[in-house]
């Protein structure tokens, strides 16, 4: 039996009818259209899937999308303001924090959420976070460096506002 | 000359020989042009899609009406297989088609890459499962329906008739029985050069080790994906989420197929990781592509995590027991190896041929006058081996590395030392190594390799190291170093093209037949292309993966990419330049000498003015433009690079590794890796590259394992139990990229970089940890988990 | 790696919740609350729900706040509420002051990851039993009282009768695990806790707990709680009998966590032999036990 729902995607509201079986990962997917959002393992490991759900980091995986009705989501796509990419995502261009792309996403919006809480973690929590999640492919270095460096500047601007 | 490094927050600096311009040789770019950004630290173009979550994935991919496909499994290792029942999951609401071999029948098994082999082609995987099912996981049955929901539902309702058959887990038992009349040994390899016999009788002591590389594989963070489609109207079939080589892929596919290969197109994706396993061709590639073309609607199918880990080609499972002819000096005479390579369930597109290159490249850098090897290369009932990410490499830099440390210790010597007294010095290059591999006559083309292990002891202030850790231990720490040496093998020939095309607006195009893995493949291109034409980099598009656009491609696998693909370019742009060039200076009036192409402008030397547009020139190139002439149409041209043989860069491994001795738990605190690139076309790739296969070889080092139990049943199934190192386990990795070697065989002087960061890792990490607990040699198993520390341990309190 | 289809129901009363509950545990109704360990052992389809009973809408079961005891006799004068849905990020920062804030907090840190802990709860945690659970070597070293709740009525159990096995509760399907009660350990109490995992976030192989008082220069009260390696968590008694009454000191620590070792029946599991998992055992009530006698314990130096 499908329930309709309603999710906030990045402010843009999507009326859907799901199955309860679907999780967040699959519906933000297949259903809204929202590929940025990537699917690494289904089972919570990788943090690939990694969305804002009401200013926290979750895995889309394990979230049932009628659960999420009414909340705030927020993915990849959302991230950048129009052509202004937002400083973590020009952090990770910067730093060769990137290669194939694939956790980028999950990264990003972890990441995301780590810089907006109100005190911003400081190395140890950061490097402890950021465990949380997997890439294959660069062997991390350089997605920490970019984290540190996209803090520096988000809280140098928020500092300046 | 100082070794520049890069560590934890610097960018990558490269150890440039003084007076090497960072500039392409043979354009003759004169010093008052712009640096090309040839060696240098761009940023990438492939960027962008990335990190807006606009890249399209395989699993992105979805086409009107598509079906999906779910592949049902043996859940068992071993079985005859006496019949399948899809009756139940055929009556389910969404169910199209259930597949079983029978649909299959004509369609032959998937070949080897390189041609057929006698010997193998017996061993070779059908797309479903026949008559036996050989591990678990096997393919047996596959379900299509409208929603992949209802696939999965219907796939667990196809039931299948089983009875069991011996299970045969380890390489080294004795032989067991693929089919009737066909052993688990399809072939030995065989290899060596001088005389064996007289060195170990004229031995001042041997050596003898069994060393075991345990089993894992590159693990893509995306798992594989594929999606057929046919276009009836036009006859083409499509398999999109290619990857690797899609253009031998395509070729095999379409004798599979029983096509014309102008009739089938395969298109790479983004693709999330390659590491090897990726871009093979497998049972479900050939199934998606069938399906669409007798059910005649699009066909997805996407790995699920579960399926990835005990489906996709797994690899590195070895037992080698070596042994060593050593002189009263430290010189090693002879190497003699007898090793076994699990090959898993079946012979897949690789053949024997990670086997093969373990046998050619054990013997590494050293001069090492006599070696003997014999490699039995066997199958088991678990998941299908092949290459992952410096295959065999990974393997035989352990076994070689681990047996120079032993020789050391057995002398009571530095193994430094032993090692200097064995590396083959420059002034022996090119060095012909004497063994040929299915690839390769094996020459080392050019190298210094005293110098780069020298220069990675001056780099890490060796002396202050070791006292670091000297002082540590007398604290109580277990702490220690390891450091081990490799040669790396790269741009495997023999031909690579592509073709390069300026448009009017001067934006260009460089179609290749080369793919991209995520390294960075179009970003290296289009600076090779940029700096030898004169364009700002960000201008060349790549366009690559695609098998309908250039007939020829030899895609992205043992380090071919840059230096095959990048020659080529490099080739090519020489022409587009040359015949730019002409045109301009026809339309300058002015002699060709005089001119330069800058910024993508056509200018006059020491001449300030604002010259002529690249696409100006373009428009002028015209098939249908008068300025033209004579001159063939198009400012377009094809290069091509052909190499009779690969290019062999080199490196050094440093680890150190502090081991709780309560735990079992080994931790590395520090990694280094100084290695040779010949020329290094964007450092911050190559070290991004190197970071990225430090890290994996730390996963198979002490983390990643693919094990079994006695009835075949894999353990490690889910990325809780497959362990992937995450940040936590990796240290900030220090690299020292020299230049000093710049292989004679290419233009550029480039060597591959992919497999510099994994080769050595187990080696080095392994005599770290003997080094840290006290006890010599006694590391001999990859990977080194806490228990079989812990064991260790036990072995010598005990 | 796709889940059975199942029916969906978001309670928004405790009532509501029970009501639903008892009309779906036939059919093999589950409540969800974090999801964390739910939903995916039903992407491998290894549990097969017809219904799934969310309570995250359900009001009053975010209580988190120390109370009064009600039960006589017990020494702890206040019980630290634990409602269903208080989830593990709750403990990032210490709830109370003492040393029972400090020792949640860090033992919420060995949980998983990040954002997994922003959604798993305690209670789910107790329910789901897992035999590497930090939340159950907490609740059953520190003598937790779980309140269950069902249309039939309430029951109270203590940590020892509530945990049956690997995975496996005293939960009947129409119940559901309204709150966990934690003793409030008294000022004078000190802490300490250790456990080891193959990489962060991972579930420990091994994992100890331990509380003990300090009077006189002497141990009083000691509980040494192990996990990780049985089918559920326990205190050791050999291993607190050894300890009681005697005055802190290495070779004592080591004799203990000895004496816990060899008590210890590890669960047969591939790749991890019990020599190994007893060794373990050992190092963790050691450093537990020197944590929580050292500077870095949580309570009363
Ligand atoms: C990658 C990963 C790593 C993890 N590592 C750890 C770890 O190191 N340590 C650890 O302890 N956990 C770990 N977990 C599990 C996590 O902590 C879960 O949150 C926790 O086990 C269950 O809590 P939940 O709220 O998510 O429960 P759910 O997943 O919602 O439910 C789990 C089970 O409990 C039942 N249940 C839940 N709440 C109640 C209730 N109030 N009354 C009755 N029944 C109930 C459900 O029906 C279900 O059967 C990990 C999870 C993942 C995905
Ligand atoms: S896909 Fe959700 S954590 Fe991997
Ligand atoms: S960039 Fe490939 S997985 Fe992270």
């Amino acid at each position: 039996m499908k329930h309709p729902i309603t999710l906030t995607i990045n402010g843009h509201r999507h009326d859907v009818e799901v199955e309860p079986r679907r999780t967040l990962a699959d519906v933000i997917r297949e259903e809204c259209r929202l590929t940025g959002t990537h699917v690494g393992c289904e089972h919570g490991v990788c943090g690939a899937c990694t969305v804002i759900v009401d200013g926290d980091p979750v895995r889309a995986c394990l979230v049932f999308a009628v659960q999420a009705e009414g909340a705030q989501i927020r993915t990849v796509e959302g991230l950048a303001q129009g052509a202004q990419l937002h400083p973590l995502q020009q952090a990770f261009i910067d730093h060769h924090a990137l290669q194939c792309g694939f956790c980028t996403a999950g990264f990003l919006m972890l990441s995301t959420a780590l810089l907006e809480r109100p005190a911003p973690p400081d190395d140890v929590e950061l490097q402890e976070a950021l465990s949380s999640n997997l890439c294959r492919c660069t062997g991390y270095k350089n997605i920490l460096l970019a984290v540190r460096a996209a803090s520096k500047v988000m809280h140098a601007t928020s500092e300046a506002a | 000359m100082s070794a520049a490094i890069a560590a934890a927050g610097e960018t990558p600096v490269v150890d440039r020989p003084s007076g090497v311009p960072a500039a392409v040789p043979g354009t003759a770019a004169p010093r008052t042009a712009r640096p090309g950004p040839f060696g240098q630290s761009v940023t990438r173009l492939e960027d962008l899609p990335l990190v807006r979550g606009q890249a399209r994935f395989a699993a992105d991919l979805s086409f009107p009406h598509q079906l999906h496909m779910r592949i049902v499994r043996s859940p068992v290792a071993h079985a005859r297989l006496l019949g399948v029942d899809a009756s139940e999951a055929l009556a389910l609401r969404g169910v199209v088609a259930v597949w079983t071999a029978q649909d299959l029948v004509g369609i032959p098994c998937i070949p080897l890459r390189e041609g057929p082999s006698a010997e193998l082609d017996p061993y070779l995987q059908p797309i479903l499962a026949r008559d036996r099912v050989r591990y678990v996981g096997d393919p047996v049955a596959a379900v299509f329906a409208t929603d992949p929901f209802i696939a999965e539902d219907a796939a667990e309702r196809v039931s299948l008739d089983l009875e069991s058959l011996p299970v045969l887990t380890d390489a080294t038992a004795a032989l067991g029985e693929f089919a009737p009349g066909l052993p688990t040994q399809p072939t030995t390899i065989r290899k060596g050069y001088g005389d064996i016999d007289a060195a170990f009788a004229r031995a001042a002591f041997t050596v003898e080790l069994e060393l075991a590389t345990g089993r894992h594989s590159g693990v893509p963070l995306e798992t594989r994906g594929a999606i057929g489609r046919y276009d009836a109207a036009r006859d083409v079939l499509e398999l999109h989420g290619a990857a690797k080589v899609p253009h031998r892929n395509r070729d095999a596919l379409a004798r599979m197929l029983g096509r014309s290969p102008h009739t089938i197109h395969l298109f790479e994706l983004h693709v999330g990781g390659g590491f090897g396993v990726r871009g093979e061709i497998y049972p479900e590639d050939v199934l998606v592509l069938l399906a669409a073309m007798r059910l005649e609607r699009p066909v997805k199918w996407i790995e699920d995590r579960y399926e990835a880990l005990m489906t996709t080609n797994q690899s590195r499972e070895q037992v080698h027991r070596v042994r060593a002819a050593v002189a009263a000096d430290g010189f090693v005479l002879a190497m003699d190896d007898e090793f076994f390579h699990d090959q898993g369930a079946y012979v897949r597109t690789h053949g024997d041929r990670v086997a093969d290159m373990t046998a050619g490249i054990l013997p590494g850098g050293y001069v090492l006058p006599a070696y003997r090897v014999t490699g039995h290369y066997r199958l088991t009932n678990k998941t299908p081996a092949a290459t992952y990410r410096a295959p065999g490499r990974f393997e035989s830099s352990f076994v070689r590395e681990r047996l120079f440390d032993a020789i050391a210790q057995r002398m009571g010597i530095d193994p430094i030392e032993l090692r200097r007294r064995n590396l083959i010095r420059p002034e022996q290059m090119p060095f012909p190594r004497g063994i040929e591999t299915i690839e390769d006559n094996i020459v080392f083309d050019s190298g210094d390799y005293p110098l780069l292990l020298q220069k990675t002891l001056d780099a890490l202030d060796w002396p202050r190291l070791q006292a670091d850790l000297q002082a540590r231990r007398a604290q109580g720490e277990a702490v220690g170093v390891g450091l081990a040496c490799f040669v790396e093998k790269s741009g495997l020939g023999p031909a690579d093209g592509v073709r390069i095309t300026v448009d009017f607006t001067g934006a260009v195009e460089v179609v290749t037949g080369g793919a991209s893995v995520g390294q960075g493949f179009e970003t290296v291109v289009a600076q090779i292309c940029a700096s030898t034409l004169g364009v700002d980099y960000r201008r060349v598009r790549v366009a690559h993966g695609r098998t309908d656009r250039i007939q020829y491609g030899v895609g992205a696998h043992a380090g071919r990419a840059t230096v095959m693909t990048g020659s080529a370019t490099h080739n090519a742009a020489l022409r587009v330049r040359a015949k730019a060039l002409d045109m301009a200076a026809s339309m300058l009036g002015c002699a060709i000498e005089g001119l330069d192409i800058v910024d993508g402008r056509v200018i006059r030397r020491g001449d300030s003015g604002p010259g002529l547009a690249l696409g100006d020139v373009a428009s002028a190139l015209a098939p249908t433009a008068r300025a033209r002439g004579e001159r063939e149409p198009g400012l377009t041209a094809e290069g091509w690079y052909e190499t009779p043989s690969m290019t062999y860069p080199y490196g050094v491994h440093v680890a150190v590794v502090r081991v709780d001795r309560d735990t079992g738990a080994a931790r590395v605190e520090r990694f280094f890796v100084g290695y040779d690139v010949g020329r290094a076309v964007n450092p911050m790739l190559v070290e991004g590259q190197i970071v990225g296969g430090v890290a994996q070889g730390i996963g198979g080092a002490l983390l990643e394992e693919f094990a079994y139990d006695e009835n075949g049943e894999p353990l490690a199934v889910t990325l809780a139990d497959y362990l992937l190192p995450t940040l936590d386990d990796i240290p900030p990795v220090e690299v020292m990229i020299t230049e000093d070697a710049p292989s004679p065989l290419n233009p550029l002087g480039i060597k591959g970089a992919g497999e510099a960061g994994i080769n050595g890792v187990g080696a080095a990490i392994a005599a770290a940890i003997d080094d840290a607990i006290g006890q010599p040699g006694a590391v001999t198993r990859l990977p080194v988990t806490p228990v079989r520390l812990k064991a260790l341990l036990r072995q010598r309190a005990g | 790696m796709r889940s059975v289809a199942f029916q969906y129901h978001a309670p928004r009363s405790l009532d509501e919740a029970l009501v639903t509950l008892a009309q779906v545990a036939a059919e093999d109704g589950r409540i969800i609350a974090g999801g964390q360990s739910l939903v995916p052992t039903m992407a491998f389809r290894f549990v097969r729900p017809g219904h799934l009973v969310d309570i995250n809408r359900v009001a009053g079961l975010d209580r988190l706040h120390a109370e009064a005891s009600t039960v006589p006799g017990r020494t702890a004068a206040s019980e630290l509420v634990i409602g269903a849905t208080v989830r593990h990020a709750a403990f990032h920062r210490p709830v109370l002051a003492g040393p029972l804030g400090p020792l949640l907090t860090e033992v919420a840190s060995h949980i998983a990851h990040y954002p997994i802990r922003m959604r798993g709860t305690f209670c789910g945690s107790l329910a789901h039993a897992d035999p590497a659970s930090e939340w159950c070597l907490v609740a059953s070293t520190l003598d937790a009282r779980l309140v269950l709740r069902s249309v039939r009525g309430e029951r109270i159990l203590e940590a020892d009768e509530f945990f049956t096995g690997v995975m496996s509760t005293a939960i009947e399907p129409d119940e559901l695990l309204v709150e966990a009660r934690i003793p409030i350990p008294n000022p004078g109490v000190r802490l300490g806790f250790d456990e080891f995992s193959r990489r962060r976030g991972d579930f420990a192989l091994a994992m100890a707990l331990v509380s003990l008082e300090c009077v006189d220069g002497r141990v009083r009260s000691p509980r040494i709680g192990v996990s990780g390696v049985e089918d559920r968590p326990r205190r050791i008694a050999e291993a607190e009998a050894l300890l009681d009454g005697r005055i802190p000191a290495d070779d004592l620590f080591r004799a203990v966590a000895r004496a816990a070792a060899a008590a210890v029946d590890p669960l047969e599991q591939p790749q991890l032999p019990a020599i190994y998992r007893r060794e373990l055992v050992e190092s963790s009530v050691r450093r537990a036990l020197e944590r929580a006698w050292g500077p870095t314990g949580h309570g009363a130096r």
